[in-house]
């Protein structure tokens, strides 16, 4: 706030949003970094949700997909290490083979149980809302169960992945330095992350692949005549985007902390279902729209940690603490109604497909 | 066995049309407990494996799962189990009705969770105020229309977005549900929160008035009047489904939404009396589980009745009594497995992993395909294609 004169603070309203814009840019190096962090698995659980809806098939399973691949992810951990020991950290991430296992269990577990809603979706076409629901439900129940039968234990384990530490020429660059810290001070399901955003976009949009995809779930009969094998591509589509969930689960187990607990996704399944939503089933929209929703946590973390003085501490003050949180899906739902920018799914979204051959 | 050629006696073909009318009126209550009986082995199977897997036994029980089973029924058998089956039933039953309602109606209504939230708020809130000044007989049936009236209002608003801009109601119950998950926690340490505490919790229902009178059992196990409420609610719901203009309608969108639009019935009003009905029940699932069980919301506090409700309604075939009779088998699931993971280490989390089995079977119509390929097998054509029955049948 040094540099804004005292006389534009005391006006009223704009001046409050001076203030606010001064402690917004004061307390920038820590809000990004935590919005880049908190917005990674919501945006993993957001691409799933590309990649399935793109191709016609809802996915609302997301959490319990994330869910499963975050218990895999550490309890293989935890058997790896106890196998083979911990072993010395690689300097690059901390990476260690326990590490490596569990994080390869969590994506094939991932991909495993996208196959069972690709089955009941696409095969036995049932309703699509349905199967994420058991989904959701059959994830909660069962690893709640194991995470009951070996907690007893107390187990060890692999702990997690490390950050990736700027270099100091970097960091203390004039300007964009902090900026780059914030984006790139992650561990390396974060960073890939990024890389996964920018190759989904180009290839959704310019690919082979991508124009399959977007045809499958707008006009899937137009696809079949065009000899797009429509059913085998949403299998693909849904297993493989089982994948990017998995990888947002083993984040919350293996990365953000180092251990498991149960319901940990916390609903991240559903902000990244959101996410997609306003950012209009598109790769990049997407993470924009998680980057959005992760300044929300980002702003009322650090409205908590270091609250704001002057009028602005009172006015924030008054602002309970749940509308920050709530933001995101009230945004959601906004946009979902038209209100702002309305945004519409692709047009076979939901319908599962029946070849005129098949009877 | 004789093919569908060749010529048949009388009395033979008569006896094939009996067994074949009672084989299609029991359909309906054979596939959920053909599903139950099958989830039941895949349970059994995953009990003895991840036990002798993860909980440190040197070898597979294989007489565990009978424990853990016994045991789980051993809990619903004793006095204190009936009691608590009573009362886990009662939400699962009020808020399976409403979700069954919006199923007939051809809605997914996936937020009982926020609408339970907020009739619990909307219960506590009546408790809070009026409560210490008035006795029980006011406060009590006011809370629960309270409960009533904000649970409908969280319906209202999914239902008022669909009808009005075409927000499809699953994406916007479940962002509401989070929205009133933040609203609830906002309530108890805001407006709600009882002075002097030492955490943002509300104040006692019995301190105000507002709990729910006793049926029976004794104090430390007592069965609340609102499974009363519940058993009434299944023949008004019946009654509105299949007596009433409005049940007509419901059910005729459900079928068809064209054809009842065609044939004059104003299809978005239906799915705001809808969605807000939905509501309602979900809000007095909440009510009748604060007033009774929980009496106090404390920090955190949260529900799994908006999902189990789902799993109610789609193993009661969305029709009231059905919901009546797999809200009360849930009811039993969830007050038995305390029992089983005291008496037979089997973690009491099992009940929720047998309800995605069992609705796995369920809706692949594990029944139904075994019996079309028996009579594929014979020579006969399939009595119905399974998979476009299930797509008619859709998630009425």
């Amino acid at each position: 706030m040094n540099g804004i004169p005292q006389a534009l603070d005391a006006l009223p309203i704009l001046g409050m949003l001076f203030q606010l814009v001064g402690y917004v840019l004061s307390n920038l190096g820590y809000m990004s970094q935590t919005t880049v962090a908190v917005a990674v698995p919501i945006t993993l659980a957001a691409l799933c949700g590309v990649m399935c809806e793109r191709s016609g098939v809802v996915n609302i399973g997301i959490e319990g997909t994330m869910l499963a691949a975050a218990f895999i992810g550490w309890i293989v951990g935890v058997a790896a290490s106890a196998l083979f020991g911990v072993g010395t950290p690689l300097p690059l991430f901390g990476v260690t083979l326990p590490l490596l296992l569990g994080l390869a269990a969590a994506i094939l577990v991932g991909m495993v149980v996208s196959l069972l809603h690709a089955w009941l979706a696409i095969s036995m076409k049932v309703d699509q809302i349905i199967s994420g629901t058991i989904i959701n439900i059959g994830a909660a129940g069962i690893t709640g169960y194991l995470y009951t039968l070996v907690a007893s234990q107390a187990p060890t384990g692999a702990g997690s992945f490390a950050q990736y530490k700027v270099p100091g020429q970097v960091a203390d660059l004039p300007l964009v330095g902090w900026l780059i810290n914030a984006v790139l001070s992650q561990g390396p399901i974060g960073l890939s992350t990024i890389v996964i955003v920018i190759m989904l976009q180009i290839m959704l949009f310019r690919s082979r692949w991508g124009l399959r995809t977007r045809a499958a779930g707008e006009h899937p009969r137009a696809a079949e005549t065009v000899g797009i094998d429509v059913i085998r591509l949403r299998y693909r589509n849904v297993v493989m985007s089982g994948a990017l969930a998995a990888l947002g689960g083993a984040w919350l187990s293996m990365e953000q902390t180092n251990g498991f607990n149960a319901d940990m996704t916390a609903g991240r399944g559903f902000i990244g279902l959101a996410a997609m939503i306003v950012g209009r089933w598109t790769p990049l929209g997407a993470f924009g729209a998680a980057l959005l929703f992760a300044s929300a946590t980002g702003l009322s973390t650090s409205l908590q940690i270091s609250p704001p003085a002057g009028d602005l501490g009172q006015l924030m003050g008054h602002v309970p603490g749940e509308f920050w949180e709530a933001l995101p899906y009230i945004i959601t739902i906004v946009v979902l109604a038209g209100v702002i920018g309305r945004s519409i799914a692709p047009a076979a979204d939901g319908k599962p497909y029946e070849r005129e051959s098949a009877t | 066995m004789s093919g569908p050629d060749t010529i048949q006696p009388p009395l033979a073909r008569a006896r094939k049309a009996i067994v074949r009318a009672i084989v299609a009126s029991a359909q309906p209550i054979a596939e959920p407990l053909v599903a139950i009986f099958l989830a039941l082995v895949v349970g059994a199977v995953g009990i003895t494996v991840f036990s002798g897997l993860l909980a440190g036994h040197s070898n597979f029980d294989i007489g565990l799962p009978a424990a853990a089973y016994l045991a789980l029924l051993g809990g619903v058998a004793s006095p204190n189990g009936i009691t608590s089956t009573l009362n886990y039933s009662t939400p699962l039953i009020l808020a399976g009705l409403g979700v069954g309602l919006g199923f007939k109606a051809g809605l997914f209504n996936i937020g009982g969770r926020g609408q339970f939230l907020f009739g619990t708020v909307g219960a506590m809130a009546v408790a809070t105020t009026v409560g210490a000044s008035q006795s029980s007989y006011i406060t009590v049936p006011l809370a629960l229309l309270a409960g009533a009236a904000f649970g409908a209002a969280a319906g209202f608003i999914p239902g008022f977005l669909k009808a009005t801009s075409g927000a499809h109601e699953v994406v916007t119950t479940i962002m509401l549900n989070y929205v009133f998950v933040f609203v609830t926690y906002w309530a108890i340490s805001g407006p709600l929160s009882l002075p002097n505490a030492h955490q943002p919790i509300t104040a006692d229902v019995t301190a105000r008035n507002a709990a729910l009178p006793i049926i029976f059992g004794d104090v430390q196990h007592p069965a609340y009047a609102g499974i009363l409420l519940a058993l009434a609610a299944v023949p008004i719901i019946w009654v509105l489904l299949y007596r009433t203009t409005l049940g007509f309608e419901i059910r005729s969108a459900g079928a068809n939404p064209d054809a009842a639009r065609y044939g004059g019935m104003k299809t978005n009003r239906l799915i705001v009396l809808t969605m807000s009905i939905a509501g309602l029940m979900s809000g007095l699932a909440g009510a009748t589980t604060l007033m009774g069980v929980v009496q106090q919301i404390a920090p955190g506090y949260d529900t799994t009745v908006g999902f189990d409700a789902i799993t109610v309604a789609l193993l009661g075939r969305s029709n009231p009594v059905g919901i009546l009779f797999s809200g009360l088998l849930l009811g039993a699931m969830r007050a038995g497995s305390q029992t089983m993971q005291v008496q037979a280490g089997v973690p009491a989390e099992l009940v929720d992993a047998l309800q995605a089995i069992i609705l796995v079977f369920l809706v692949v119509n594990a029944l139904r395909r075994w019996l079309d390929r028996r009579a594929a097998k014979r020579g006969s054509t399939p009595s119905v294609d399974a998979g476009a029955a299930q797509a008619a049948e859709g998630v009425a």
